[in-house]
C-alpha cells in the first residue's frame, strides 16, 4: 500500500502510456478494407473531432477569403488592363499551341484504338476549398468543405489545375481529409515521361515527393516529367506529377536511388482543389467534338500534302486553299508521260490495233511488219486506274 | 518507531489553479490554431502550440497526475485532427506533462530564463519522444530525426511559449 502511495504518480503516468499503446496496436493492425484506414470506432471519433472543429474553420476561412476577396477585387487592382492585354496574347498562343497538341492527340487515339487499350478520362469533379490542415509536420493532411454529401468517397484523387494533390483519406457528410502526396504514408503509380520507366511515389517525413524503388538508370535526367501512370486505380493516368529534381543513391535502400521529384503543385499553398468524382472510358462530348473537328482538318491536311496534282480546275482558289498555300496565278497544267517511240513496231504495239468497228471476221487486221503505227508517237492518255 | 518525514518545498505547496473555462478553451483553442495557423502561413507548423500549453499547465499546477491527464487530453486531441494513428501526441505529451510538472515542483519555473531552458529541453525530449513511438512503436523504418530542424523547432516553440506563458500567467488562481 505504501509503494503505491509513494509511486502513485509514476504508476499512474505508466498505465496512461500503456492504454494508450495498446490503442496504438489495436489501430495499426492491418485494414481489412483498403478504403477504410481506420476501424469504425476511430473513425466514429474522427468525425466528433472533425465536426466540433469545422465550423470554427468554416468560419476563419469565410473571414479570410472574404477580407481578401476585397483586397484584391476592389482595392488593388493596379496592371489589371496591362495584365488582360497579356493573358489575351498569351490566349492566342496557348491556342496556337492547343491545335498542334491536338494533332498529336489524335494520333495517339489512333495508336491506342489500334493496341485495344482502355484509358480513363477525368469525368465528373468536385470543387473544394481548404479550409485546414493537421497543423503536424508529422502529417500532411488537408481539410475540404466537402464531404459524403457532396457525392466524395474515400481513395478519390484530388487535384488542381496544375497536377495531383493527394487523395481523400476521411471522408464525413460535410467535410473531407485530403492525404497529400507528400504525407509519409503516401503513395501514387508514375511514369517517367521521357523513358516511360514505371514506378512508385512516395512521401518523406521531411515533406518531400520521392520515387525509391528504381535502382540507378543514367536515362533517368533531373528535369524529367513525371505523370501519373493509373495503375494505382486511383489516379487517372497521365495527370502532371512533378518533375524530376535530384538523383541520389538511397542510403536505406540499397541499391535504389533517391529520386526527389519537384511537385508540380505548391503544396503548401494549396486553396482550391477538384475532387475527381467518377472517370469514363470515353472522352466528354465537348472534348469529342474537339477531336472530330480536328480529324477532319488532320485527313484535309493529308490529302492536300500527298495529292498535290489534283485539284479543282472550276475554283483553282479552293483547291489551293486546301493546301494552306497562296492561290496560283497560273493553272499548273497536268504531266503526261510521253512513252519512247518505238524502233520495230508489231501487232503488239500501242496504237497498231485497228478499232474494233473496223475489223472484219476472217480478215488481215494486223498490221504488216515494218509498217509505222500512225498513233504511236502520239499515244492516248493515260487513263485513271490503268494498270502498266 | 521511526518517524518519516518528508520535505515540501514552498513551491510544491504553491500549486496554482485554474478556471473551467481557461482549462476547456486554452487547449481546445491552441489544437485550433495549430490547425488553421499553416493554413495561413505553412512555415508556422514548425510550432506546436499545443505543447506550449501542456508544458505551462503542468509546471504551473505542479501535480503530476494532472500534468499526465491534461498532456494526454491535449496529444490525443490534436491526433484525432491528424491522419496519424490516435496516442502517439497522446503519448508524448503524457510523458511532457508528467516531467514537466515534477521538474515543476522542484526548481523555480516563473523565471524566464528557466522556462526558456524547459521549453527548449522539452521540445526536444518530444521530438526524441516521438521518434522513438514511431520508430520502434509503430515501426515507420523511414523515420528520421532531423536534428537541425529538430533544434530549430526547439527555438521556435521557445521563443513562442515566453509570451504565451507570460499571458496565461494572467489567468491562473494562487491557492
Amino acid at each position: 500500500m505504501d509503494f503505491l502511495t509513494e509511486y502513485k504518480n509514476a504508476l499512474f503516468l505508466i498505465a496512461v502510456l500503456l492504454a494508450q499503446a495498446i490503442a496504438l496496436a489495436v489501430q495499426v493492425r492491418s485494414p481489412v478494407d483498403a478504403s477504410k484506414p481506420d476501424g469504425p470506432s476511430v473513425r466514429l471519433i474522427r468525425m466528433w473531432a472533425m465536426t466540433s472543429v469545422t465550423p470554427v474553420e468554416r468560419v476563419t476561412h469565410a473571414f479570410g477569403s472574404g477580407a481578401g476577396h476585397a483586397w484584391s477585387e476592389y482595392i488593388d487592382l493596379r496592371h489589371v488592363r496591362q495584365q488582360n492585354k497579356d493573358l489575351q496574347q498569351q490566349l492566342a498562343r496557348v491556342r496556337i499551341d492547343e491545335a498542334a497538341m491536338a494533332e498529336d492527340a489524335l494520333q495517339g487515339r489512333r495508336l491506342q484504338a489500334m493496341l485495344g487499350f482502355k484509358e480513363s478520362y477525368v469525368g465528373t469533379t468536385v470543387a473544394a476549398q481548404v479550409i485546414g490542415t493537421s497543423g503536424s509536420e508529422q502529417s500532411r493532411v488537408l481539410t475540404i468543405d466537402k464531404g459524403s454529401r457532396d457525392g466524395l468517397r474515400p481513395d478519390m484523387a484530388v487535384i488542381t489545375q496544375d497536377g495531383i494533390v493527394g487523395k481523400l483519406r476521411d471522408v464525413f457528410p460535410a467535410t473531407s481529409e485530403v492525404l497529400e502526396i507528400n504525407d509519409q504514408s503516401s503513395g501514387a503509380g508514375v511514369v517517367l515521361a521521357t523513358t516511360r520507366i514505371r514506378a512508385i511515389l512516395r512521401g518523406t517525413l521531411a515533406g518531400r515527393v520521392q520515387i525509391g524503388n528504381l535502382t540507378a538508370d543514367s536515362r533517368i535526367q533531373p528535369g524529367e516529367q513525371v505523370l501519373t501512370s493509373g495503375g494505382d486505380q486511383v489516379y487517372p493516368r497521365g495527370l502532371p506529377v512533378g518533375v524530376v529534381e535530384s538523383i541520389a543513391p538511397d542510403p536505406d535502400h540499397q541499391p535504389y536511388s533517391a529520386i526527389r521529384v519537384h511537385p508540380a503543385v505548391d503544396l503548401d499553398r494549396v486553396a482550391e482543389v477538384l475532387v475527381i468524382t467518377g472517370t469514363q472510358s470515353d472522352l466528354s462530348q465537348a472534348a469529342q467534338q474537339d477531336m472530330a473537328t480536328a480529324e477532319v482538318q488532320h485527313a484535309a491536311d493529308l490529302s492536300a500534302a500527298r495529292l498535290p496534282g489534283i485539284h479543282d480546275d472550276a475554283n483553282p482558289a479552293a483547291a489551293a486553299g486546301a493546301n494552306g498555300a497562296a492561290p496560283a496565278t497560273t493553272p499548273i497544267a497536268p504531266v503526261v508521260p510521253h512513252p519512247l517511240p518505238v524502233l520495230h513496231p508489231d501487232r503488239f504495239t500501242s496504237g497498231s490495233t485497228p478499232p474494233a468497228t473496223e475489223m472484219t471476221p476472217g480478215g488481215a487486221n494486223s498490221v504488216q511488219n515494218g509498217q509505222s503505227a500512225p498513233s504511236s508517237t502520239q499515244p492516248r492518255p493515260s487513263q485513271p486506274g490503268a494498270t502498266k | 518507531m521511526m518517524v518519516t518525514r518528508s520535505y515540501m518545498s514552498r513551491r510544491e505547496v504553491e500549486q496554482q489553479s485554474f478556471s473551467l473555462s481557461v482549462t476547456v478553451l486554452v487547449p481546445l483553442g491552441a489544437v485550433l490554431l495549430q490547425v488553421l495557423l499553416p493554413r495561413v502561413f505553412h512555415g508556422l507548423a514548425i510550432l506546436d502550440l499545443p505543447f506550449i500549453v501542456t508544458l505551462f499547465f503542468a509546471i504551473s499546477r505542479r501535480s503530476p497526475i494532472a500534468g499526465t491527464v491534461t498532456g494526454a487530453a491535449i496529444g490525443l486531441l490534436q491526433d484525432v485532427l491528424t491522419g496519424q494513428p490516435i496516442g502517439v501526441n497522446g503519448m508524448a505529451k503524457s510523458v511532457i506533462g508528467y516531467a514537466g510538472a515534477s521538474l515543476g515542483s522542484r526548481i523555480d519555473v516563473d523565471n524566464t530564463s528557466t522556462r526558456a531552458l524547459l521549453a527548449f529541453g522539452f521540445s526536444l525530449l518530444q521530438s526524441v519522444l516521438l521518434y522513438l513511438i514511431e520508430r520502434r512503436l509503430l515501426g515507420i523504418r523511414a523515420f528520421h530525426l532531423m536534428w537541425l530542424h529538430e533544434l530549430l523547432r526547439a527555438a521556435a516553440n521557445t521563443a513562442v511559449a515566453l509570451p504565451v506563458c507570460f499571458l496565461l500567467d494572467r489567468t491562473r488562481h494562487q491557492e
